[in-house]
């Protein structure tokens, strides 16, 4: 058998300028044409959010028209969902798994470059929806029918851009549990790896899983608008509610692909500032894995007004629930990691500090939504609104800032400026709270999601609201120029930047050769294990 | 598992990811102006097939010369393998949705119109007429679509089951062939899967025009025709691509590919073709049997 080693590459003229981007091979190339893209649609997506949020400064009609605030929330869920949050997920796997594990590169590298590139061609199918005829889609991301059967001449591009984003986001998780599982140095066992790896593995299964049943949903609404099918259509003997089912069969393990891999990056960041290792790793990776397990069999407490038989509510009540048990388990060891630790507060650790706490908020919102007969009262609701951002902004999003600022310096072989990023922490986390908590009180006062009016006795928070979200948001231009300027220049990094950072990313270079681990490393010396024997 | 031996193939950078890029973007492009009326959408379609049909023969010939030329270590071959197992599951859950709909459609949403359980409002006010029976024959409460038989099991689907599964014992004894090295017991074998997929497609295009032509069976028909023919046909569609794939296989083995010990491209073409076997028993029994 040949060993043609990816050394050999090293000496190879790369294409330069754009076709390096375009045809590499390389995880951290793809990591951060990933990343980038990312960011691109972060400010397009939020950019929509402060169209909404302009609408609903004030009550009545003041700037757009209702189809287009509605084709705005419609847009602005699919962007940060498939636009930002995964792909940003992808691309830090693709940045850090070989790293973390002692590979060479991704598993399937040239795959690898296609699941990225995937990826503008399918964002400008959709964005280009909002210029066609009948306007973009505006019956909610979730796509319900028969609403979303009256949009205009975007929907067949709509469903094919999220069968495009789906055979992006399958690619790229077949890769992530390839690489996991057939690229690990010896000594790197399974119970070794950081808890990073183990949600993405965990997270690229949720992935395989449930973009396939998302594609055949979708294809569904296809074939009801075009082709004659009676899928959603009762009086051919089909059910509307049917595809409440398919979608959320997807949905709800979708937001645990929105999640888990935000677990892993706080489950690294908080051991490194608290100088301790994590507490009760292995009890991790079994939380990890029964979430998603859960993930599965919960699907229905998004439907509870729909009209479902009483067992069906209460089966998906108690399961419901029942997530918060491992959650909790993640929580307290974040929590027991940081107990008499010598902590030091730098930005990648305010995020996490503020990721605990404010998701937690967001978990417990959640648990007052899993309750069936209060949900009929929540559903639909700007709590529900409320509840979805707080796990989701100061979750996911705080989660992946964290990420940044925590292996940037890595990555770019640069200290990034702390008292601008302190800078960014606090702005962030004072205005996502201004934003998102007034909600809980409109939401509980009755105040309905996705309209553009609403009654005079919501103005005081929507306005508190607004002001949040322009100042969140204008925050994020703090970060955008900070991530710039770390790039062209700053402090140098050390290779183990943190002086309580564990892991093998840390024993490379800061920048990292461009293959990672072309030997691979002695995991037990490197990591100061005692040998697996 | 992780080795210590042997470097990892990391290959070159690569335009062919871009060019499926394009041809995917322009298939979907034109399909989807076809579908809102605009004609040239067909020209764009015919422009993406050809530049995804030019984009695999390009990806895959490199693999396959990588792989000839002894570039690939058996690391390199369990990421393929990894690979095309996920692959494999993702078609499954791709299937589960359809079967999800049947079941819910037959178990849940058609008693429900015919006045089960909560259904009863809506079956007095709405369809009082409607009877919920599997098959469904009286097209849905709603009568669109016009009169239909459904299709019966034991006819052509039968036939069809008996060539699939014949289909998978050639090609478990061509691989048998490849592993003992009989070349040309191992050429025989998958030439006769390939022609048994083939004639199973020809089957199922009768059975198609049958059910149009005499049956009155339609996509319109009501949820029985829209499951009926997504399932029947995306599992046909499963079954083109899968007899391409051992289509090309078998020119591989003609010119002397593969070894006993190491075939990956086989065995994967293999694992297809079964899950297209078992997708298929799946439907016979619940599409058209039970």
């Amino acid at each position: 058998m040949s060993t043609t080693t990816a050394d050999d590459h090293h000496d190879e003229h790369h294409p330069s300028g754009m076709m390096r981007w375009i045809t590499t091979t390389n995880h951290k190339d793809i990591g951060t044409l990933y990343l980038w893209f990312s960011f691109i649609m972060f400010f397009i997506g939020g950019f929509m959010a402060l169209i909404i949020r302009t609408e609903l400064f004030q009550p009545g009609m003041q700037f757009v028209d209702p189809q287009f605030f509605n084709s705005m929330t419609t847009m602005h869920a699919i962007i940060m969902i498939f636009g930002v949050v995964m792909p940003a997920f992808t691309g830090l796997a693709n940045w850090l798994i070989p790293m973390m594990i002692g590979g060479t590169d991704m598993a399937l590298p040239r795959m690898n470059n296609w699941s990225f590139w995937i990826l503008p061609f399918a964002f400008t199918m959709m964005l280009s929806t909002l210029f066609m005829d009948g306007g973009g889609p505006a019956g909610g991301w979730t796509l319900y029918p028969p609403l979303s059967l009256q949009t205009g001449d975007a929907l067949p591009f709509v469903i094919f851009a999220i069968h495009f984003m789906g055979m992006s986001s399958i690619m790229g998780a077949i890769n992530v549990v390839a690489t996991i599982l057939n690229m690990r140095a010896p000594g790197m066992t399974l119970m070794r790896m950081p808890l990073f790896v183990w949600t993405w593995l965990i997270t690229a299964y949720l992935l395989i899983a449930v973009m396939p049943v998302l594609a055949g949903g979708v294809t569904m609404l296809l074939t009801d608008k075009f082709f004659e099918t009676s899928f959603f259509n009762a009086a051919g003997g089909g059910d509307p509610v049917l595809f409440q089912h398919i979608f959320w069969f997807f949905g709800h393990p979708e937001v645990y692909i929105l999640i888990l891999p935000s677990f892993g990056v706080v489950s690294s960041i908080i051991p490194t500032f608290a100088r301790k290792p994590l507490f009760g790793y292995s009890s991790m990776v079994y939380a990890t894995a029964s979430i998603a397990f859960l993930s599965f069999i919960v699907w229905a407490h998004h439907m509870f007004t729909v009209g479902m038989p009483l067992a069906g509510q209460l089966f998906f009540m108690f399961a419901t629930m029942l997530i918060a048990v491992p959650t909790g388990v993640k929580v307290f060891n974040w929590i027991s990691t940081m107990w008499r630790g010598s902590m030091t507060f730098e930005t990648p650790m305010l995020f996490s500090i503020a990721f605990i706490i404010l998701f937690t908020i967001g978990g417990f919102s959640g648990l007052m939504l899993a309750i069936t007969p209060a949900d009929y009262q929540y559903h639909d609701t700007y709590f529900v609104v409320a509840h979805f951002h707080y796990v989701l902004v100061p979750g996911s999003i705080f989660a992946i800032i964290a990420a940044v600022y925590y292996w940037l310096p890595k990555w770019t072989g640069h200290m990034y400026n702390e008292f601008w990023g302190k800078t960014h922490f606090w702005l962030s986390t004072i205005f996502v709270n201004v934003t998102f908590f007034p909600m809980h009180f409109v939401g509980l006062a009755g105040m309905p999601r996705r309209i553009p009016d609403y009654a005079l006795q919501f103005s005081d928070y929507n306005q508190i609201a607004t002001i949040g979200a322009f100042g969140f948001g204008f925050a994020q231009l703090i970060f955008l120029w900070l991530v710039i300027a770390t790039i062209r220049g700053g402090a140098k990094a050390t290779d183990r930047v943190w002086e309580g950072a564990e892991g093998l990313e840390w024993t490379l270079t800061s920048p990292p050769p461009y293959h990672s681990f072309t030997t691979p490393p002695n995991v037990e010396a490197e990591l100061g294990l005692a040998s697996h024997k | 598992m992780a080795q210590a031996e042997s470097n990892y193939f990391v290959p070159h950078g690569s335009y062919w990811p871009i060019t499926g890029s394009i041809a995917v973007c322009s298939l979907m492009v034109g399909f989807s102006n076809l579908l809102n009326g605009a004609m040239w959408g067909k020209h764009l379609m015919i422009l993406g097939a050809v530049i995804l049909i030019v984009m695999l023969f390009g990806w895959f010939g490199d693999v396959i010369k990588e792989s000839e030329s002894g570039t690939y270590n058996n690391q390199v071959d369990t990421s393929f393998r990894w690979g095309m197992f996920w692959f494999i599951f993702s078609e499954v859950m791709f299937f589960a949705a359809f079967f999800g709909a049947l079941f819910y459609t037959r178990v849940y949403s058609l008693p429900w119109l015919g006045g089960e359980g909560t259904g009863a409002t809506t079956n007095s006010y709405l369809w009082p007429s409607f009877e919920a029976i599997w098959p469904l024959t009286a097209n849905g409460p709603g009568e669109i679509g016009g009169e239909f038989q459904t299709m019966g099991a034991w006819g052509l689907p039968a036939v069809n089951t008996a060539l699939l599964l014949t289909s998978g014992v050639t090609l478990t004894w061509a691989h048998h062939a490849l592993k003992a090295n009989h070349r040309g017991q191992l050429i025989i074998g998958l030439f006769l899967t390939v022609a048994l997929g083939a004639i199973f497609m020809v089957v199922q295009s009768i059975e198609y025009i049958h059910a149009y032509k005499d049956l009155g069976l339609t996509l319109g028909s009501g949820v029985y025709g829209s499951t009926f023919f997504l399932l029947t046909g995306f599992h046909g569609m499963h079954v083109t691509i899968g007899a391409i794939i051992l289509f090309v296989i078998l020119i591989r083995c003609i010119r002397g590919h593969f070894k006993p010990e190491n075939h990956f491209g086989f065995e994967a073409a293999a694992w297809y073709w079964h899950f297209v076997d078992v997708v298929w028993l799946g439907l016979f029994i619940f599409v058209y049997w039970v």
